[in-house]
C-alpha cells in the first residue's frame, strides 16, 4: 500500500495498539495533523494547551494505564515545550514516544523558521533520539522507538521527523511492534548468595524503588516480606505497592520518610535494594546510610549497580524475574522481635498539625480517602502537598500514586492528572496540589473542560511556595526570599471562568461538604483548601545527613 | 568494589557508524563528569562500526559506571576495556621544532633512536613523525624538550586486542 509519511506514522502507531494521542499542531507537523484527521475514528487526539501539559498527560497516561503515550508536538517551540514533561519520565523510567516534525530537510541548518535541534536539546534525557529525513528510515525508527522506550530500564524516545519526509510517499508493509531486548540474565549463584544472606540476616529491611513496580514485581515482593517476615520500607516512586495496612510496611523512607523507615535503615543487618538508586533524597549521607548492615542490591540497570552507595552484592536483573527465582530459596522465617521493633516506631510522631488554620494536610487526605474507592488515582504535583500526600494517603494499590519523583517537577499534576483520566475513563482522578505548582500549568484546565474530564482538583493553599519557605524558615532564618508571592488568584472563580466547578474550605467539614458535591459533578472541579503558611513536612532529615539529625517536631 | 585507588584504563567501544554518534558519546561524558585523556574515532572493517577508543583514569567505582553507562547507548554495541598484557596501543605524534643547521643532526639522532621519522625541513625548523605507545612517546618528549618546541599534536591512543576472539563482550545482551 503506498502511503505518505504521515499515514505512515499512524499505521506504525497503530501497529503498537496506540489509539490516543496527546499534542499540539504547528506548521511542520501539519501533514501529521491532516493525517489524524483522516483516522480520527481510531486514533484520539488530545488537543492539550500547552505542549508540556501534553507531555506530562502522556506521561500521567503510562502510570495509570501502563500504555506508553505518545506526544506530538510541532518544531521549533511547540518541541522545545515538551522539555520538562521529557525530562519528567526520564527522571523516573517512564516510557514515552514524543513525535516533533521539524522543517523541511533542505532548511536544516539554515535556522529556518522555528527550527532547532531538538533531538540534540532532548539527548541527555532521552533513551534514544531519531532524527528522520529520509522516509525509508521512518517505519523503523517508530518501531524502534517504542523498543527502547520499554526495553530494560524505560524511558522516553524523541523522533524527529522533516516535513517533507511527512509528505513524501513509500510503501507500507505492515509490521509488527519489535521483540523487546532480553532481560539482563543472572545466574543461579547470584540467587544462592542473595538468598543466604536473607536467610541468615536477622534484622534485614527491604528497600524498594520505582524498579518493583515498573516490572510489576508487588506480588513477589509482598510474598517475600511475607515468608522471610521482612518489614519493607518504599521510594516515592514505589509508593502504593505496599499496603498502607500491611502489618510489615514501614511507610516511605529517605529526607520526609517515617521515622520507622529511616530508623529501621540504620539499625539493619541487611538492607535489600530492589529496584532502588540510593538517590541523594534516600541515602542522604552515602557513606553512613545503613552503616550496620550488608546491603544487597537488584536493579535491571547496571550501571545503578554501587553508583551511590557501594554494596556487599549487587545483582544485574529484573526484579520481578530475579524474585520469582529467588523465592523458592528462601526460608520461612520469623523476625517476630524486629517485626515488632521496627513497626512500633511507626507512630512516633502521629499526625502534625502547625499553624493557626482551622484545617490541616492531614485532614484533607484523610477525608480524600474516605471517600474514594480502591481504584482512585491521585497525582500530585511538587512541594509540602506533594510529601504530605506520599506520607497520609492510604495507598494500597500499584500504579494509582502518580507524581514526579526525580526531577520534581512543579506543574506535572495537572497534564499528568488528565492522561490519567483520558487512559482510566472509569476511575476517580484526584489531583492534589499546591498554589504555587498550579500556578505554572492549571491552564490545562480548558483541556479538563473540553473533554469533559471529572477530575478534582484539591490545592493545598498555603499561600506560599511552602517546601522552600520551609527550608527558608528552617535554614536561613526566616528570611522569606521570594515564597510568598501574594498572589490574589480567586480559584473557585477562576475555574468557574474556565467553566467548571470551585469550591473552598477553611474547615475540614466544609472539605468534606465540597469534596462530596465535587463528586457528583461531571467535569472537573477546584477546592482551594486554605491551609496555614507554617506547616511543616515532618520528618525531616536535612541534605546529607543522618538519622541523627532527624527533625521530628 | 574499590572507591580509591586510581588506575589507568583503555577502552573500546564498537558504534554504529552514524552521524551524532560522537555528540552521544562524548556528551555523556561531559554529563556524568568522567574525565578521559584522550578520545579517538576509527574506520573498522565494517562499514557499518566505527571504534572509539578513551584512554580513562580513575578509580575501580567510575570504570564500572563508564562503562555502564556508555553500554546504555543505543549506538553502542560492544564496551570494553582493553586487557593491557593481550592488546596493543600505539598513538602518533607530530612535532615542529625549531631547528637551524646547528641543531638539526643531534635532533636527527635522537629521530633515529627512536624510530621516528623527519617529514619536513625548513631553514628553521623541522617536523617529526613519531608512532608508539604512550610510554615510548612520553619518554621521547622528555628529551626533545631540550629543544624549542613549536607545535605538538598527539593523536592519542589507539588499540586492538591481540586475540582472535574479540575480547569485549556484546553488553546489550549480557
Ligand atoms: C518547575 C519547578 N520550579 C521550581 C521548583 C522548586 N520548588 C520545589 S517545591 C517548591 C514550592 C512549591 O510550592 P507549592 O506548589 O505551593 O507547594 P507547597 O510546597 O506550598 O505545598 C518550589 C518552588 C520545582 N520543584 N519545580
Ligand atoms: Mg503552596
Amino acid at each position: 500500500m503506498r502511503v505518505t509519511g504521515s499515514q505512515l506514522v499512524a499505521e506504525v502507531l497503530l501497529e503498537h495498539g496506540v489509539d490516543t494521542i496527546f499534542g499540539y499542531p504547528g506548521g511542520t507537523i501539519l501533514n501529521l495533523y491532516d493525517t489524524l484527521y483522516e483516522y480520527k475514528d481510531r486514533i484520539r487526539h488530545i488537543l492539550s494547551a500547552h505542549e508540556q501539559g501534553a507531555a506530562h498527560a502522556a506521561d500521567g497516561y503510562y502510570r495509570a494505564t501502563g500504555k506508553t503515550g505518545v506526544v506530538f508536538a510541532t518544531s521549533g517551540p511547540g518541541a522545545t515545550n515538551l522539555v520538562t514533561g521529557i525530562a519528567t519520565a526520564f527522571m523516573d523510567s517512564i516510557p514515552m514516544i514524543a513525535i516533533t516534525c521539524n522543517v523541511p530537510d533542505p532548511l536544516i541548518g539554515r535556522d529556518a523558521f522555528q527550527e532547532v535541534s531538538i533531538t540534540n536539546i532532548t539527548l541527555p534525557i532521552t533513551k534514544h533520539t531519531y532524527f528522520v529525513n529520509h522516509i525509508e528510515n521512518l517505519a523503523d525508527a517508530i518501531r524502534n522507538a517504542f523498543r527502547i522506550a520499554n526495553s530494560g530500564r524505560k524511558g522516553p524516545v524523541l523522533i524527529d521527523i522533516t516535513k517533507d519526509v511527512t509528505a513524501d510517499t513509500i510503501n507500507y508493509k505492515p509490521g509488527k511492534p519489535l521483540p523487546l531486548d532480553p532481560k539482563p540474565a543472572f545466574s543461579a549463584e547470584s540467587i544462592r548468595k542473595v538468598a543466604s544472606m536473607i536467610n541468615a540476616a536477622e534484622k534485614p529491611v527491604i528497600y524498594c524503588g520505582g524498579g518493583v513496580p515498573s516490572s510489576g514485581a508487588a506480588p513477589e515482593l509482598l510474598e517475600l516480606m511475607e515468608k522471610a517476615d521482612i518489614p519493607a520500607t518504599y521510594t516515592l516512586m514505589a509508593a502504593g505497592i505496599i499496603g498502607y495496612d500491611n502489618p510489615r510496611t514501614l511507610g516511605m523512607l529517605g529526607m520526609h520518610g517515617s521515622i520507622a523507615a529511616n530508623k529501621a535503615i540504620d539499625r539493619s543487618d541487611l538492607i535489600i535494594a530492589i529496584g532502588a538508586r540510593f538517590s541523594d533524597r534516600v541515602a542522604l549521607n552515602p557513606n553512613k546510610w545503613g552503616k550496620r548492615a550488608q546491603k544487597v542490591q537488584i536493579d535491571i540497570d547496571t550501571s545503578e549497580i554501587n553508583k551511590n552507595v557501594l554494596v556487599d552484592f549487587g545483582v544485574t536483573a529484573d526484579a520481578k524475574e530475579f524474585l520469582q527465582a529467588l523465592l523458592p530459596h528462601i526460608k520461612e522465617k520469623n523476625h517476630t522481635d524486629w517485626v515488632a521493633q521496627a513497626t512500633s516506631w511507626k507512630n512516633t510522631t502521629g499526625d502534625i498539625k502547625e499553624g493557626d488554620a482551622m484545617i490541616h494536610p492531614s485532614e484533607i487526605i484523610g477525608a480524600i480517602c474516605d471517600n474514594t474507592d480502591k481504584e482512585t488515582i491521585y497525582v500530585t504535583d511538587v512541594g509540602q502537598h506533594q510529601m504530605w500526600t506520599a506520607q497520609y494517603l492510604r495507598h494500597d494499590k500499584t500504579n494509582k500514586f502518580l507524581t514526579s519523583g526525580g526531577l520534581g517537577t512543579m506543574g506535572y499534576g495537572y497534564g499528568a492528572a488528565i492522561g490519567a483520566q483520558i487512559g482510566c475513563p472509569d476511575c476517580r482522578v484526584i489531583h492534589i496540589t499546591g498554589d504555587g505548582s498550579f500556578h505554572m500549568n492549571l491552564n490545562e484546565a480548558c483541556t479538563a473542560v473540553s473533554q469533559n474530564l471529572p477530575i478534582i482538583t484539591v490545592i493545598m493553599n498555603n499561600r506560599v511556595l511552602g517546601m522552600v519557605y520551609q527550608w527558608q524558615t528552617t535554614f536561613y532564618g526566616k528570611r522569606y526570599s521570594a515564597t510568598s508571592p501574594e498572589r490574589k488568584t480567586d480559584f473557585p472563580k477562576l475555574i468557574e471562568a474556565f467553566g467548571g466547578k470551585g469550591f473552598s474550605a477553611d474547615t475540614p467539614q466544609e472539605f468534606e461538604e465540597a469534596f462530596k458535591q465535587a463528586l457528583k459533578e461531571d467535569g472537573p472541579v477546584w477546592i482551594d483548601c486554605h491551609i496555614s503558611p507554617d506547616e511543616r513536612v515532618l520528618p525531616m532529615i536535612p541534605g546529607g545527613g543522618t538519622l541523627e539529625d532527624m527533625i521530628i517536631g | 568494589m574499590d572507591n580509591t585507588t586510581m588506575r589507568k584504563e583503555v577502552i573500546s567501544i564498537l558504534v554504529d557508524n552514524q552521524s551524532n554518534v560522537l555528540t552521544r558519546v562524548s556528551s555523556l561524558f561531559g554529563r556524568r563528569g568522567f574525565n578521559i585523556d584522550s578520545l579517538t574515532v576509527s574506520a573498522t572493517n565494517d562499514p557499518n562500526l566505527s571504534r572509539i577508543t578513551i584512554v580513562f583514569q580513575g578509580t575501580e567505582q567510575s570504570l564500572h559506571q563508564i562503562l555502564t553507562q556508555t553500554a546504555k547507548l543505543e549506538v553502542v554495541k560492544q564496551i570494553s576495556p582493553l586487557d593491557k598484557r593481550n592488546s596493543i596501543y600505539r598513538e602518533l605524534l607530530l612535532i615542529k621544532l625549531r631547528a637551524d643547521k646547528t641543531e638539526r643532526s643531534a635532533i636527527h639522532e635522537i629521530v633515529e633512536i627512536f624510530r621516528g621519522k623527519i617529514d619536513d625541513l625548513s631553514r628553521t625548523s623541522m617536523i617529526v613523525e613519531l608512532t608508539g605507545t604512550s610510554e615510548k612517546i612520553d619518554g621521547f618528549m622528555d628529551i626533545i624538550s631540550c629543544y624549542d618546541i613549536l607545535e605538538v599534536c598527539r593523536t592519542g591512543i589507539t588499540g586492538i586486542s591481540r586475540v582472535d576472539e574479540p575480547l569485549i563482550t556484546d553488553t546489550k545482551k549480557e
